[in-house]
């Protein structure tokens, strides 16, 4: 009888330590998982260099990612947000073609909020330009000062938005660079989908990060670099 | 004389109080509850100044502290049976809400639903 009731405890003991160890893991990742406590700084901007080379003509992928992360409707009507856009270009001379994704371009000097009378419209410490919804009052002066028509403006009341992104009718809204993802390490939704690898995000502060080393080795260009916007975005292969 | 008053008015006064406790507070579903910033009484009061502090916080300078975000009240508070803070008349915040006779703002563009819920729903 005491025998099996040692063997018992033993028993007991080493599920117990098991437990202990396969749980552990999970409580230091809850820790981790615990939200972040500190503000943004300078010392990173976030950025994006795009290879227009390998963005495959009629891929969609960036956009229904986005759609999907979001809880955009992904419909095209004048009134649907659209956070991100596939644009397909063609020079008439020489006839070639190809497609690019087009976003909020992440200016360090964003026209949108030079206008905005509310002070809705800014930039964080880290370089992303966003919209405090809190404060928006849906002027839609930053959508008329964007030159890259990056913003749109919610018309209809809206249901079921995701918790990591509020959304709502009355304000104008555009590409947040998934800054809940970013926020939490892990890059916007676009980068992580595009299947050729095409949408490169990283630190442009960081001279270490792989964005920083490509845009030292390859050749790539700001959109309407002439506005002097310094835009966060990078275009290769224009 | 005076002491007759003063008697009745101390009855009155005791049967009040006594009738705003049974009166009381609106009957709420507080989801599975638990209490992990402060007390309720004081939360009653002020979680409205802790979520405008917060959401400029959060915003503005990505300070993302899960104890005070709105997305993990809603995780713990939302009500079990439809994993909500809001639609019934005993839910978290609409209850108490409809009682006070105040709009909440909040979920014209946040979620009220919670979260990982959600996450099951769409995967």
């Amino acid at each position: 009888m005491s025998d099996i009731n040692v063997q018992r405890r033993q028993f007991l003991k080493t599920s117990v330590g098991a437990a202990a160890v396969a749980i552990a893991p999970g409580m230091l990742l809850f820790d981790m998982a615990h939200g972040k406590t500190e503000a943004v700084t300078g010392k990173v901007r976030w950025g994006m260099l795009i290879d227009t080379a390998n963005c495959a003509d009629g891929c969609n992928e960036c956009v229904t990612a986005c759609n999907k992360e979001n809880g955009l409707s992904g419909g095209l009507s004048p009134t649907d947000s659209q956070w991100i856009r596939k644009v397909d270009l063609r020079d008439k001379r020489s006839g070639r073609e190809f497609s690019l994704p087009m976003m909020c371009q992440h200016c360090e000097n964003p026209p949108c909020v030079d206008v905005c009378p509310t002070g809705s419209s800014f930039k964080r410490a880290d370089g992303i330009v966003l919209v405090d919804k809190h404060l928006c009052i849906g002027c839609r002066y930053c959508m008329m000062a964007c030159p890259y028509k990056a913003r749109s403006f919610v018309h209809e009341p809206l249901h079921d938005q995701k918790p990591d992104v509020p959304r709502g009718k009355g304000t104008v809204e555009s590409c947040t660079m998934c800054v809940h993802r970013v926020d939490k390490g892990q890059q916007p939704a676009c980068a992580e989908a595009c299947p050729n690898k095409s949408i490169l995000f990283g630190n442009l502060n960081d001279p270490e990060s792989d964005i920083s080393k490509k845009i030292r080795s390859v050749a790539s260009i700001q959109i309407r670099a002439d506005l002097g916007l310094n835009t966060g975005l990078r275009y290769q292969g224009l | 004389m005076t002491r007759l008053i003063a008697l009745l008015l101390a009855l009155c006064c005791c049967a009040s109080a006594g009738a705003t406790e049974s009166y009381g507070l609106p009957k709420i579903d507080i989801g599975k509850g638990g209490e992990c910033v402060k007390d309720p009484k004081w939360m009653r009061k002020n979680h409205m100044h802790l979520l405008f502090e917060q959401r400029d916080k959060t915003v503005h300078k990505g300070i993302r502290d899960e104890k005070l975000s709105l997305k993990n009240c809603i995780e713990c508070h939302a009500s079990t049976k439809d994993n909500s803070v809001l639609g019934r008349a005993d839910s978290f915040c609409e209850g108490c809400h409809r009682y006070e006779a105040v709009k909440i703002d909040c979920f014209e563009c946040h979620s009220s639903k919670r979260s990982s819920a959600m996450v099951q729903r769409d995967h």
